[in-house]
């Protein structure tokens, strides 16, 4: 008992607390509580259980006999009058005065100060400080029973605990407005109390109007689309003409939470079900930082947390989502990781002659464009380390001991990288070879983890679809990314004056300014151009 | 400690012990066994195989007579009555088997058990014991998940996660790492382990061996019936193992789907609610009867689902069927067609990624040639006396046939499997024993735990009608509890049945902290027919979430201190 009673006091942390009996087995009481200033008080009568009643006996349990009627903030609404009765806005008020109610005094005092108003509201309590609402989990008293001041009157289920509820009027309940099992928001009318019997039609049809105008949240039973849907015939609703609404458990949790309408969001869950982030959106509020319960990934790279995104723009009625493959999720994943990288960009134009010429002869023997690129910028990042370089933590420079050239490949919906490994040290040949292989396994989906994410530096090529530049991003732990225009002839004018028609190709590197300053990627540019003008240097 | 030690000393001194002095041998050993039973599943392993195993086998090569069956033995396990190749014979090595079978040998009855698949059976394979492996993960990310809580306590964890095959796998190696010590507590006692399906042939005889080829034929004093059960799929539902399983399949967690159905809401449904939810899933829980939990005391299960169901990301439909179920594919979701439980009128359908059927368990008794001695089972259950002995289709005591565990159907538990078979052994040694279902409890390892022992409420209020007796209720919280506030786990309650006249507890019941470890002192006193009177002046260590049932007890007013005045007002 003693614990009990000290546990009950710290939790609430009672400030002051009144108490005052109305009669020998039970007891009203008030509990002050100061928070931030404002005064709480938590109001409940303690009433003994009908067995201890019956043996005389001291009530034992109080945290389970307790009845709380509900908590208030306005301490205006509460006023202790000198004789110790304790006055207060109880959980019915008249209908002509609905919210506002007076104070009302509680004991036998209650008379004088009645309203002159025939029908009471009686109203959803609130039962603790975070209930929003609560589940008629009982009616106690049926329509038509006369209701003593003081007596249960029903059950309400809060997000804590059921308890009974009490009315402090004589009177006739007149009309349950929310039957059992439905649920009402704190303050909404429940039932109607009314003082005589001439009363009751009276309430009855107000009751009607209630609930008519009001219409209650549809509980898990009857909740029917309001799609607007001419002709859904009732009985079979087994899915013809459009679907009925799915949404997840935790979705309609939120929705009721939110106050979201759940048939007016729109699904864009696995078979177009409304997940728990549609209703998010729906309500406008972005996820806290949602720490999602994940499996590790087994494929994709580390990327950096996506940053959570804006509130969603609304949905273009016809259009479809279809969710990412694996594939195309890494992509993203990838490419929003980027965005904390540092990037510039370097462009350089180069006279492609030479190198056309020595592509015409290689060619027949199984060599590709994308090889000799790839050939070239190995062996000019060889001079330049700082290029083939990546930054892993932003603190420090991580030299790569090889050079793997990745090369950037189009597939159905989606990009691969297959890496070109030790492009340095390979001969042109064995590299071709390598590459038809890769580009094989690429396109049966066999690329194993080391041969994609292996890459020192990226190279991509465009020019194939007479793109003359772009600009390409940065993959995350790379140092630097190759675009690789068209070669177009063009005019140009060299160091003595003549004009002639030369092939040229613009070459645009991002890099990682972290690691890679302006000069060293020009140098490295310059030495790359000289090893396109000079081909031959390429089979060595 | 103390236990491993005890068994390698038993286990390393029995082979030196010669034969002729085999009394006193087992005697020790019995006492080492019948002290730490349960530890020697845990350890008889290790210390077997490393220390002993290959002078055990010198050994029983030497002295074992030519014709016997199996293995190295430490203890003995008996000679046979006259006549009879065993004295005892145990068709299913669960766990209920396996308690048997080291009881008989305990008892000096010569013992045989067959299993057809693998020892062990349904808990420890396919039911308590990996769905215990992953709960533990379950119980640890909610941890992990709890931000709130977490703050409480001062933690920070920035991030947590899973790979579900390693949680997968720990499931699985428990699961075997079981199985082997159970093995090898039978094998080290000598229970010999006989492979292959179990049919009755006659009158204490049987034959066993691969389906088809069942052509060894033995003769048993007595034969114990300890086949178990299945899980039950009902009508209209097609399990094909992936989108819509039982809990064999949940257990492999292969995958984790984001939406599961569970159909049946009892201690199998909520366990497996609470390892989904916990690795990200949404549960919604089909449910035929007017309330979830429907197993439980009234006010433990309306407790349950304030703690285990409305906070986390479950919905609930009650009161209907699911009709049918189909299998996703095609592209198609999980189909569920649910009706309504009394009026049958199709009331909604449910499209879900993965249906879980856990709507209970069926006897496996089928093909056990019950027939051949005259017995009829009643859907699927072997009809038995309270004595576990097997009735006739008159119902009349079929002798020296006894049926144990779920095959029974009397309380579907494996301890309490175990715990009928001790029972009966005892009675084939001479001594009459009736196990009392009463004190047997039960725990559902949802977190927190739920457990009880005895009868709920309203079974307490009828019985107290129908026998004329008075029964009180006494409630302690575990709010009020120093080791639950000080894990910040304070959600919970216990609750005592009892009768204030005589002090007798008629069932207890705890939803909280811990509360599957806290139950057994209220088993243990109704088992021992201790009264509150008595067990309210035992003394627990302080501070513990024990004291929750002393507070328990201690508020309990049996009838010669009742008289206390009732106060004027209660102060709060």
């Amino acid at each position: 008992m003693g614990l009990h009673k000290k546990n009950t006091n710290e939790q609430f942390k009672t400030d002051r607390y009144w108490t005052t009996n109305l009669s020998p087995y039970s007891v009203i009481s008030v509990i002050q509580r100061k928070t931030d200033g404002k005064s709480w008080y938590l109001v409940f009568s303690a009433t003994t259980n009908s067995a201890d009643r019956a043996h005389s006996r001291r009530p034992r349990y109080l945290s389970f006999s307790v009845r709380f009627f509900f908590v208030m903030s306005m301490p205006s609404l509460l006023s202790f009058n000198g004789n110790s009765a304790i006055s207060f806005s109880s959980a019915i008020s008249t209908s002509t005065t609905r919210i506002q109610c007076r104070p009302i005094l509680l004991s036998t005092k209650v008379r004088n100060f009645s309203v002159s108003a025939k029908i009471r509201e009686i109203f959803m309590p609130a039962l603790s400080s975070t209930m929003t609402e609560g589940k008629i989990v009982s009616w106690i008293k049926s329509e038509g029973d006369r209701l003593n001041k003081g007596e249960s009157v029903v059950v309400v289920e809060s997000d804590k605990a059921d308890m009974d509820v009490e009315t402090f009027y004589d009177g006739i309940l007149a009309a349950i407005v929310v039957p059992e099992g439905d649920s009402a928001p704190v303050g909404a009318p429940i039932g109607l109390l009314a003082e005589s019997e001439d009363e009751i039609a009276q309430a009855k049809s107000q009751a009607n109007n209630n609930t008519q105008s009001q219409p209650r949240s549809d509980s898990d039973s009857d909740s029917s689309p309001s799609t607007p849907q001419p002709a859904v015939s009732a009985k079979n609703v087994v899915q013809q003409g459009p679907r009925k609404v799915v949404a997840t458990p935790y979705a309609k949790k939120l929705a009721k939470q939110h106050k979201v309408d759940i048939a007016s969001v729109t699904g864009t869950g696995d078979f177009g079900r409304i997940t728990p982030a549609d209703v998010e959106a729906a309500a406008g509020i972005l996820p806290p930082k949602k720490k999602t319960i994940h499996s590790i990934p087994v494929v994709v790279a580390e990327t950096a947390p996506l940053s959570s995104k804006p509130a969603s723009l609304p949905q273009i009625p016809g259009s479809t989502v279809v969710p990412f493959t694996t594939m195309q999720t890494a992509v993203s994943k990838n490419m929003v990781a980027s965005l904390s990288v540092p990037t510039f960009r370097v462009g350089y134009p180069m006279i492609t002659d030479a190198l056309d010429a020595f592509y015409g002869k290689v060619k027949p023997k199984g060599v590709t464009m994308t090889v000799l690129l790839a050939k070239a910028v190995a062996m000019a990042l060889v001079q330049h380390p700082f290029v083939n370089a990546s930054c892993k933590n932003g603190k420090s420079f991580t030299y790569n001991a090889s050079v793997n050239i990745a090369v950037a490949v189009a597939m159905d919906g989606g990009l691969l990288t297959p890496v070109l490994q030790d492009t340095d040290k390979l001969d042109i040949y064995l590299l071709s070879q390598r590459w038809k292989e890769l580009v094989g396994k690429a396109r049966a989906k066999q690329l194993q983890p080391h041969e994609y994410n292996s890459g020192t530096f990226t190279l991509s090529n465009l020019g194939m679809f007479g793109v003359d530049r772009f600009d390409a991003i940065l993959p995350p732990g790379q140092g630097a990314i190759m675009a690789v225009g068209a070669s177009k002839p063009t005019v140009v004018a060299d160091g003595d004056g003549f004009l002639g028609v030369k092939c040229k190709m613009l070459v645009n590197v991002t890099a990682d300014h972290r690691i890679v300053y302006g000069a060293e990627l020009a140098a490295f540019l310059q030495t790359f151009a000289k090893i396109i003008e000079n081909p031959e240097s390429l089979t060595l | 400690m103390q236990a491993s030690i005890s068994i390698s000393s038993s286990s390393s001194f029995a082979p030196v012990a010669p034969r002729s002095v085999r009394p006193p041998a087992l005697s020790y050993s019995t006492g080492q066994l019948r002290f730490c039973r349960l530890r020697r599943e845990a350890f008889g392993f290790c210390s077997f195989n490393q220390s002993c195993s290959i002078p055990i086998h010198g050994y029983r090569m030497r002295n074992r007579l030519p014709g016997m069956k199996i293995t190295a033995s430490v203890s003995s396990n008996g000679s046979p009555s006259k006549g009879f190749d065993y004295d005892l014979v145990i068709i299913g090595a669960g766990v209920g088997g396996h308690g048997a079978a080291l009881h008989a040998v305990e008892k000096g009855l010569k013992t045989a058990i067959i299993e057809g698949d693998v020892i062990g059976g349904t808990c420890v394979n396919r039911g308590c014991v990996p769905s215990k492996a992953l709960l533990a993960v379950s119980g640890r990310m909610r941890e992990l998940q709890d931000e709130k809580h977490l703050k409480a306590l001062g933690l920070r964890v920035s991030e947590s996660g899973y790979d579900r095959q390693a949680v997968a796998d720990h499931a699985n190696n428990l699961a075997s790492k079981i199985r082997g010590n159970l093995t090898n507590s039978m094998k080290s006692l000598g229970v010999d382990i006989l492979t292959g399906v179990g049919v009755f042939v006659g009158k204490q005889k049987v034959k066993y061996g691969k389906v088809g080829f069942m052509d060894t034929e033995i003769t048993a004093k007595n034969i114990i019936i300890a086949t178990g059960s299945v899980p039950f799929v009902p009508n209209g539902i097609e399990v094909d193992g992936r989108t819509v399983f039982t809990s064999d399949h949940a257990l492999k967690l292969e995958w984790i789907p984001d939406w599961l159905a569970i159909v049946g809401s009892g201690y199998i449904g909520l366990e497996f609610s609470d390892v989904y939810t916990a690795l990200g899933s949404e549960v919604t829980f089909v449910e035929a009867l007017d309330q979830l939990m429907p197993g439980f005391d009234p006010e433990i299960g309306k407790l349950a689902q304030r703690i285990l169901v409305n906070p986390r990301k479950i919905d609930h439909h009650v009161g209907v069927f699911a009709k049918k179920i189909t299998p996703a594919k095609d592209g198609k979701p999980v189909i569920i067609e649910l009706i309504d439980a009394k009026t049958k009128e199709p009331k909604d359908t449910l499209e879900v990624d993965a249906a879980l059927i856990a709507t209970g368990r069926a006897p496996y008794t089928k093909g056990l040639g019950l027939e051949n001695v005259n017995v009829v089972t009643q859907r699927g259950f072997v009809p038995v006396s309270e004595r576990m002995e097997v009735l006739d289709a008159n119902g009349n005591v079929v002798p020296h046939v006894y049926c144990i565990g779920d095959a029974n159907g009397k309380m579907m538990l494996a301890h309490a499997a175990s715990a009928q078979g001790i029972s009966v052994v005892e009675q084939v040694c001479g001594r009459d024993n009736v196990l009392n279902h009463l004190s047997v409890p039960a725990a559902c390892f949802t977190h927190p735990e739920i457990s009880f022992v005895g009868l709920t409420e309203p079974q307490a209020r009828e019985k107290a009608e129908k026998e004329g007796f008075e029964i009180s209720i006494a409630k302690t919280s575990f709010k009020a509890n120093t080791k639950a506030l000080a894990e910040n786990e304070g959600d919970g309650l216990a609750k005592l049945i009892y009768k204030p006249d005589t002090g007798e507890i008629l069932g207890v019941h705890i939803l909280g902290l811990h509360a599957a470890d806290l139950i057994h002192e209220a088993s243990n006193a109704i088992a021992m027919g201790m009264k509150l009177q008595d067990i309210k002046f035992a003394v627990h260590a302080h501070p513990t979430l024990s004291e929750v049932l002393d507070e328990l007890f201690k508020s309990a007013k049996v009838n010669d201190d009742t008289a206390v005045p009732l106060p004027e007002a209660v102060a709060i």
